[in-house]
């Protein structure tokens, strides 16, 4: 319980310690747990701008579908018009072809009936002229009346 | 002299008495050289010039030991995930950093340091009171009777350095030097003479003013001086008491098994209770150094 030297030795210790602590050991850990603080906020924060970049891309998405739905639908409706333009145009297209070939079939019929006809003609005149040949055998001359006979095979 | 130590009061008595190295004094075997005091009294006729051997060896070890410790952390501290022992640094750093700041406004970088010191350091030599008193003192009576040739009932060792009143006033000391150095850096000279002098009786008029000077200079004195005393008396008697009440109850082992089991009993619940002492000693010394300090910073 003496008062002595020690009091001295043990103030100087507790400087030395001190100092050492001062100097060695609190600034690395505090500067270690600033760095990690810092490091933690910064991680929040990167959080959260992701987080916020990610909303907003939901919103651009949302209106990209939006956007896409309406074009998807207007492509729809204008496909309909041109398919049912089409449909009328081909609708068109057939009926003068229908036209054109029946024309064209009774421009035929109506040529193969003429060739009928003048083909029976030549029969009946033919059939005709027979006739008459063996009613009239002398006394018409086939040459003479070549021209009348004619005349009356026009008038058939 | 081996009379004495087997004795309840001898007992107590080696135990309460330091390992002294100093000038042998008069009167005593080898007067005039240097060496180790063979009993209380001759360490008490060797005076200041004399050092306390064993407060001296067990506060530069513990303290060895918790810089050591702290040291290997903050080397290899890392900003990423702390391993287990940076982990539990950084614990105590914050702990004490949280403390610090709680009471210690100012801008000073010496402080927080100071407070981890004082804290960790304080704890770990009031943590020695927790070791059982006898066995340290044996081994050291052992040591010291085949390595230095003494005879081991003349092996004084205390272990706890923060029972003897060299330790805690030496702490104090320091703290109170600061203290004075930072009011005299911050506030000047005059502002701190004026501290001292002009408060707490203040008046308007200059005659009277001069004739509150020694009143106030007297209150705020003992109030100045009072602080590092009552500091340091604070943890010696605290921790004092505490190694007593171990040596008292260590008494009890050699009167037979029945009491030696309550003896055993009760050292256990003591030391149970004492760990809440030693904590709150060490936690209050450092907090009351840190609230000084803060008081040599700010002028009221």
């Amino acid at each position: 319980m003496n008062i002595n030297l020690t009091l001295i030795g043990q103030s100087i210790t507790f400087a030395l310690f001190v100092w050492f602590c001062m100097r060695f050991i609190w600034p690395p850990v505090m500067g270690a747990l600033e760095a990690r603080r810092k490091q933690i906020a910064d991680g929040l924060a990167a959080a959260e701008r992701g987080q916020h970049e990610q909303e907003l891309a939901e919103k651009r998405a949302a209106e990209h579908i939006k956007e896409a739905k309406g074009q998807a639908s207007e492509i729809v409706t204008q496909a309909q018009k041109r398919a049912s333009e089409i449909v009328e145009e081909a609708k068109g297209d057939a009926k003068t072809e229908a036209d054109r070939i029946v024309t064209g079939a009774n421009a035929e019929i109506e040529q193969e009936i003429n060739r009928a006809r003048e083909h029976l003609r030549k029969e009946v005149v033919g059939l005709a002229i027979a006739g008459a040949e063996k009613v009239l055998k002398r006394e018409v001359d086939k040459g003479n009346h070549a021209a009348t006979l004619d005349d009356l095979a026009a008038q058939l | 002299m081996a009379e004495a130590a087997l004795t309840a009061s001898g007992y107590i008595k080696h135990h309460l008495q330091n390992l002294t190295y100093g000038k042998i004094p008069e009167g005593y075997d080898h007067a005039g050289s240097w060496g180790f005091a063979h009993s209380p009294a001759e360490a008490k006729d060797m005076g200041f010039m004399a050092i306390h051997v064993d407060t001296m060896f067990w506060s530069i070890t513990l303290g060895v030991i918790f810089l050591f410790i702290f040291r290997k952390a903050a080397k290899y501290a890392t900003e990423g995930v702390p391993g287990g022992l940076q982990n539990f640094v950084e614990w105590v750093v914050e702990f004490i950093d949280a403390s610090v700041r709680g009471s210690f406004t100012g801008k000073n970088p010496i402080v927080a340091p100071m407070a981890l010191t004082l804290f960790v350091w304080i704890l770990l030599m009031n943590l020695m009171d927790l070791v059982p008193v006898d066995w340290l003192p044996q081994v050291a009576g052992v040591v010291g009777a085949s390595v230095f040739g003494m005879d081991p009932h003349h092996v004084y060792f205390r272990v706890v350095p923060t029972t003897d009143p060299n330790a805690t006033f030496g702490m104090s000391l320091a703290i109170f030097a600061m203290t004075i150095f930072y009011s005299i850096k911050i506030k000047g000279i005059g502002g701190f003479m004026a501290e001292l002098t002009m408060q707490p009786f203040e008046a308007k008029s200059l005659p009277i003013k001069i004739l509150f000077i020694p009143i106030n200079f007297f209150l705020e004195f003992v109030g100045l001086i009072s602080k590092p005393i009552s500091l340091s008396l604070r943890l010696f008697g605290n921790l004092y008491a505490g190694e007593m009440i171990f040596i008292l109850i260590a008494l009890l082992f050699s009167s037979g098994i029945g009491l030696g089991i309550f003896a055993g009993v009760l050292q256990w619940a003591w030391a149970v209770f004492h760990i809440l002492i030693v904590m709150l000693q060490a936690f209050i010394f450092m907090t009351l150094a840190v609230v000084y300090m803060e008081m040599a910073h700010h002028s009221h």
